[in-house]
């Protein structure tokens, strides 16, 4: 399981690298969100620092989203699809292989966001350093659930649509964890009393990948 | 399935969203054989490769290839000792084409040092760098078959296999059909066309997902 595991986030992050499809449409979608938060918001810094956790985490939101499409898609050209599944390969493994390439996508871009947090919503840079733990824990933890409910979207046009849906429920307590740790970060207090949710959320995501994607896949 | 066939199929029937695909099909294959199944479009030459593969599940009837049984056992088992070779790519279009059996010869502990000779054989070395998707559909079908030369398969279902390919690519599968069925592996081919090899085989024909005749 863990030599699949290996085996296939490195060749999906190979195809991101060579792609570069988070590099040129992912991460800049998400940066033009935050710009346009910050405008939104107007030139108050106070103002901005009290929304910037939850315009943060709306943008996470959205990029998640597109990078878990994008983690799906990788695999669902026909003629990959019936070529990789007769290399039989353990789902257990691939699952947590997709989970590890997504989970680096992600952090990658969500250093780019929390940069672009501090730039354009003027949040200050020592809290917004504070939040870095919860932010790779709650990363992580989307990942894992944005995998399993990717395979759990199918192939077609399902996945575009039906992803938002069925994942909300999932993912909207990772993000209310995940921005009130941001909150708690900048106000100066702890923010790891949210860090039981999302590790709790993270390894049951994990289990639950570990067990059901195999089902998943052949469903 | 007594071990003198490689694959069984009794009344085989595969039904997809509500379309029979396979309408009963009954057939058997003896190993180190080649059979080539013919038949108009739609007549279920796709699917009873992709049943055979372990890719389509059966819907009623039996079936064992490989000693899987189609019904009841672990058809990942069974998708392991088969290659296939669709009409579409079979590769990652991002990765190079070197990367690509890279990746097959990992995810089934085939050394890697049978990546190069494979290349060597199809005439890729020239191109083992390049990204799959920079390939012209017949270099695709050579990478695609690049990919079973690596893996290895004790089953090889190909379907359409001339397709995109020119005359010398067609002559480098006719030698490689017959390499590997020498080698005791069992090949089935689909095929519009008369199958240009002249390897003894057994031909199929399929109409309205029934196997109509057999020669």
């Amino acid at each position: 399981m863990i030599a699949t595991a290996w085996l296939v986030a490195g060749k999906d992050l190979r195809i991101e690298w060579r792609s570069r499809v988070l590099a040129w449409q992912v991460v800049p979608f998400g940066v033009m969100a935050l710009v346009l938060s910050g405008l939104a918001l107007g030139p108050t810094r106070a103002g901005h620092s009290s929304a910037a956790p939850g315009l943060f985490y709306l943008v996470v939101l959205l990029v998640t989203l597109l990078a878990i499409n994008r983690s799906q898609a990788i695999e669902r050209t026909p003629g990959t699809r019936a070529s990789v599944a007769t290399l039989g390969l353990d789902p257990a493994g691939v699952f947590l292989g997709k989970t590890i390439a997504l989970a680096v996508e992600l952090w990658v871009i969500g250093a780019v966001l929390l940069a672009g947090t501090v730039l354009f919503l003027h949040t200050a840079l020592a809290g917004s350093l504070t939040a870095v733990p919860s932010l790779v824990l709650t990363l992580g933890a989307l990942a894992a659930a944005g995998t399993l409910y990717g395979a759990l979207t199918g192939e077609g046009a399902g996945p575009a649509t039906l992803l938002p849906v069925l994942a909300l429920p999932a993912f909207a307590p990772l993000l209310i964890a995940g921005e009130r740790a941001f909150s708690a970060a900048l106000a100066g207090g702890s923010p790891w009393e949210w860090w039981v949710i999302t590790l709790v959320a993270l390894v049951a995501y994990l289990a639950i990948g570990v067990l059901l994607y195999g089902v998943l896949e052949e469903s | 399935m007594t071990a003198k066939f490689v694959a069984e199929l009794e009344d085989a029937v595969v039904i997809a969203g509500g379309f029979p695909l396979l309408a009963g099909v009954t057939m058997r294959l003896e190993p180190g054989t080649l059979t080539v199944v013919v038949g108009a479009n739609g007549a279920g030459k796709t699917s009873l490769l992709r049943l055979l593969a372990g890719l389509d599940q059966l819907t009623s009837g039996t079936g064992v290839v490989a000693g899987v049984d189609l019904a009841r056992g672990d058809r990942r088992l069974l998708r392991r000792r088969v290659g296939w070779l669709g009409h579409e790519g079979s590769f990652y279009d991002d990765l190079s084409v070197e990367e690509n059996l890279h990746f097959a010869a990992r995810a089934l502990s085939r050394p890697i040092a049978d990546v190069a000779p494979a290349l060597e054989r199809v005439g890729l070395a020239q191109r083992a760098s390049a990204p799959a998707r920079r390939l012209s559909a017949g270099q695709r079908r050579r990478l695609a078959l690049a990919w079973l030369l690596v893996r290895r398969p004790e089953i090889w279902l190909l379907d359409e296999p001339y397709a995109s390919l020119d005359d010398a690519a067609r002559d480098l599968l006719d030698d490689l059909l017959v390499d590997v069925v020498g080698a005791g592996a069992t090949v089935v081919a689909s095929a519009h066309d008369p199958l240009r090899s002249e390897q003894p085989r057994v031909t199929l024909t399929l109409a309205g997902g029934r196997v109509v005749a057999t020669s």
